[in-house]
């Protein structure tokens, strides 16, 4: 490890591999969890393309069922625990210490561990492809006694590795947390940190709090299946129901802890391009903050049809349209800044107008999944499929595009092509929607979702979805290229501030930022607003 | 603040280490139990009592007839016939019932089962008491033989107005391969 002992602050990063291995510094590791999270993302993204192709038709054709299964089970996983998680970790460990003013994270040896377990977990989860029985295929929800009684010897594997993820996770939230509560520079008042910084210090706060829960669901299958215990089985006395009240204790604030940082990467961006300072940011803040208390006392709406009793219903269904309100207060804000400001429409720009847009559809038809009686149709079919498609991928993937565009000119000193960067917008904003539109019409029409065949009245619409879907795939590669050939021969800048209405402690370093920044904390002008 | 170290970094770490376990700790100590106490005690997801109902014998209400429907049912992979001797009966509410099921073991091989109830509508499971059932206990049966099983039962007086018929249904389960295993759960 490079020692700090011999006097010289500005020396670079460590030569050859073990520069990557045995890095503490947040630039290197935030740049490994993004590089790690796109490869996961290209194979969450090869499931899902599989998973079409034999949607694509009627009838079955390219794959077993089981298989198919396996896929959808695999894609979830994937998608949520490695590529979507581990990208905005990676966001938050390139831009909170620049942000707040701090030299680096609080426990820089623990950031090293808590990425480094990731890549093996997951090389492990998807060994289990290849082992007897196949992969788990049980929905990346696993609900028992599915993901206990009858599954195969994979679901061992699949308990470890998200013990492992979990730990991950929450090493990563305490070191937002430690990070922020403590190393702020002087003057960074907790009312003047960025919103991203906010964003992620709630997020974290709720991962410390949720992910040992889902540690805790998942060593009582493990229990349940090795150890003879009935925690999920009724032959014992023990109920499946209780998994799912498990399960989405974690699940419902996981999917805040999902969309929260792009809320946050939405509230940097939309002012830059706009040239305004971000309209309400108190209310930014409560927002979050309430988003994320109501996060906790929602969960059964996930379980309107296990047969609760009519009270708890209606509790779930209120409390559910209760979040409607900061939601709706965080997105009239961030239209509110666009209000008469000077737009301009770089990719950035895109992409978060592009999540703006497609989010709050999914809100809306979330508002929808929350009305108890009407979910007892939309259960479980395309139509929530659709849903969370438009909150997830529209929402926070949209969201870490428009961040790596925005960031990517401070962080390699280069910038990207922007004809190739609107392009990549428009083939994922038209795919996106032509994969996903047509399934709330399926889903309303009764296809069920996770099945490998369908009735032929649903054909045409999932034609056109496995066409959209192809292109929104194929528009990743144009991202990749786009990235890489930013890094290898982008036009230099040299400007600290890239875009002109940026604002923030990480547009005042050096472009390309340097390996060492604010090792002197900066000076905080205290009737400096916040970015 | 409460302060557990020099260190505000390590006095932070602390705390939220402590938040993850007592996370973990919430799970096993407080959302399993308290999801059975409640459904127990609300009678929810029709759950009825998994003990003998004790009270004193109240006054039967001859006034108003409740019809109770039986169903029997095999989980998956279970082989034993299965079925109630007779599948509705009308009832006072008050008054001591009783009627039994039977059981085949049509297998060369000695079995366990255990039969789970569940009762419909959810509400009425609180009103529904067992004085005796085969519920309460496991049933070993050997191979190529047959067994009445005995259900007791009482409906409460207090069963909400608009309840007319009350549905029980079992589902036998197969736990052979289970006893000997320690039964943690519940």
């Amino acid at each position: 490890m490079v020692d700090h002992h011999h006097g010289d602050h500005h020396h670079g990063p460590a030569k050859g591999l073990g520069r990557w291995l045995f890095t503490t510094n947040h630039k290197d590791i935030g740049t490994m969890y993004l590089w790690f999270s796109f490869c996961m993302f290209i194979l969450g993204g090869t499931f899902a393309m599989i998973i079409r192709a034999e949607l694509f038709q009627p009838g079955m054709q390219l794959v077993e069922p089981e298989f198919f299964n396996q896929m959808t089970t695999l894609h979830g996983l994937v998608m949520v625990f490695g590529a979507i998680m581990p990208s905005f970790v990676g966001l938050a460990n390139w831009l909170i210490p620049m942000m707040i003013g701090a030299p680096d994270m609080a426990l820089p040896r623990m950031n090293n561990w808590s990425f480094w377990i990731l890549p093996p977990t997951f090389l492990l989860l998807a060994s289990t492809l290849f082992m007897e029985g196949g992969a788990p295929q049980a929905g990346w929800t696993f609900y028992a006694p599915l993901s206990t009684t009858y599954a195969g010897p994979s679901v061992t594997y699949f308990i470890f590795c998200i013990h492992v993820l979990g730990l991950s996770s929450i090493m990563g939230s305490i070191n937002i947390i430690a990070t922020v509560m403590n190393m702020r520079a002087p003057g960074m008042t907790y009312m003047k940190m960025p919103l991203f910084v906010w964003t992620w210090l709630i997020t974290a706060f709720l991962l410390v709090a949720v992910m040992p829960v889902l540690a805790g669901a998942v060593t009582m299958m493990l229990m349940d299946v090795h150890f003879g215990t009935s925690f999920f089985s009724a032959a014992g006395g023990g109920d499946p129901v209780l998994f799912q009240h498990v399960f989405w204790f974690f699940g419902h604030p996981e999917v805040y802890i999902i969309i929260l940082p792009a809320f946050g990467v939405v509230s940097q961006i939309i002012p830059a391009f706009s040239r305004k300072p971000l309209f309400g940011y108190d209310s930014m803040v409560y927002a979050t903050a309430s988003i994320a208390f109501l996060s906790f006392i929602v969960w059964a709406h996930h379980m309107y049809t296990v047969g609760m009793p009519v009270a708890g219903e209606l509790f779930f269904m209120y409390a559910t349209m209760l979040i409607a309100v900061p939601t709706g207060v965080k997105v009239f804000n961030w239209v509110s800044t666009m209000w008469r400001g000077s737009l301009s429409f770089e990719t950035p720009m895109l992409f978060s107008i592009g999540f703006l847009v497609l989010f709050t559809i999914g809100g809306f038809t979330g508002l929808m999944l929350s009305i108890a009686p009407s979910d007892f149709q939309y259960h479980d079919s395309y139509f929530v499929v659709a849903h969370f498609h438009y909150v997830m991928v529209a929402g926070a993937v949209f969201s870490m595009t428009a961040a790596v565009y925005y960031w990517l000119p401070k962080w390699c000193g280069r910038m990207y092509n922007e004809t190739m960067g609107k392009t990549h917008f428009w083939i994922s904003f038209i795919g996106f929607n032509l994969a996903f539109f047509p399934q709330h019409f399926v889903g309303l029409a009764g296809m069920p979702r996770r099945i490998p065949d369908y009735a032929l009245q649903f054909a045409d619409f999932n034609m056109l979805s496995s066409i959209g879907a192809f292109i929104y795939g194929a528009s990743q590669i144009l991202w990749l290229y786009n990235v890489i050939a930013t890094i290898v021969a982008g036009k230099p800048v040299h400007d600290a501030k890239v875009w002109d209405g940026a604002e923030g402690l990480e547009w005042t370093v050096p472009t390309p930022a340097p390996y060492h920044t604010f090792e002197t904390p900066p000076k905080i002008d205290p009737a400096h607003a916040h970015s | 603040m409460l302060r557990l170290s020099a260190n505000p970094t390590i006095n932070t770490v602390i705390k939220l280490v402590a938040v993850a376990v007592t996370m973990f700790a919430f799970v096993f100590v407080v959302m399993v139990p308290l999801y059975n106490v409640l459904c127990d005690a609300l009678g929810i997801n029709g759950k009825p009592a998994a003990q003998a109902y004790t009270a004193a014998p109240a006054q039967v209400d001859e006034s108003r007839t409740v019809t109770i429907q039986f169903i029997a049912s095999n989980n998956e992979g279970m082989p034993w016939e299965f079925a109630p001797s007779t599948t509705m009966m009308k009832v006072h509410p008050g008054a001591v019932n009783g009627t039994v099921f039977h059981a085949r073991n049509p297998l060369p091989v000695a079995m366990v089962a255990q039969a789970i109830p569940s009762i419909s509508p959810a509400r009425a499971a609180q009103y529904f008491h067992k004085t005796e059932c085969f519920c309460f206990n496991q049933q070993p049966l050997e191979g190529e033989t047959s067994a009445e099983l005995p259900l007791q039962f009482i409906v409460d007086q207090d069963l909400p107005r608009d309840i007319g018929t009350i549905t029980l249904s079992y589902t036998m389960f197969d736990v052979t391969d289970m006893v000997g295993a320690a039964v943690v759960a519940r």
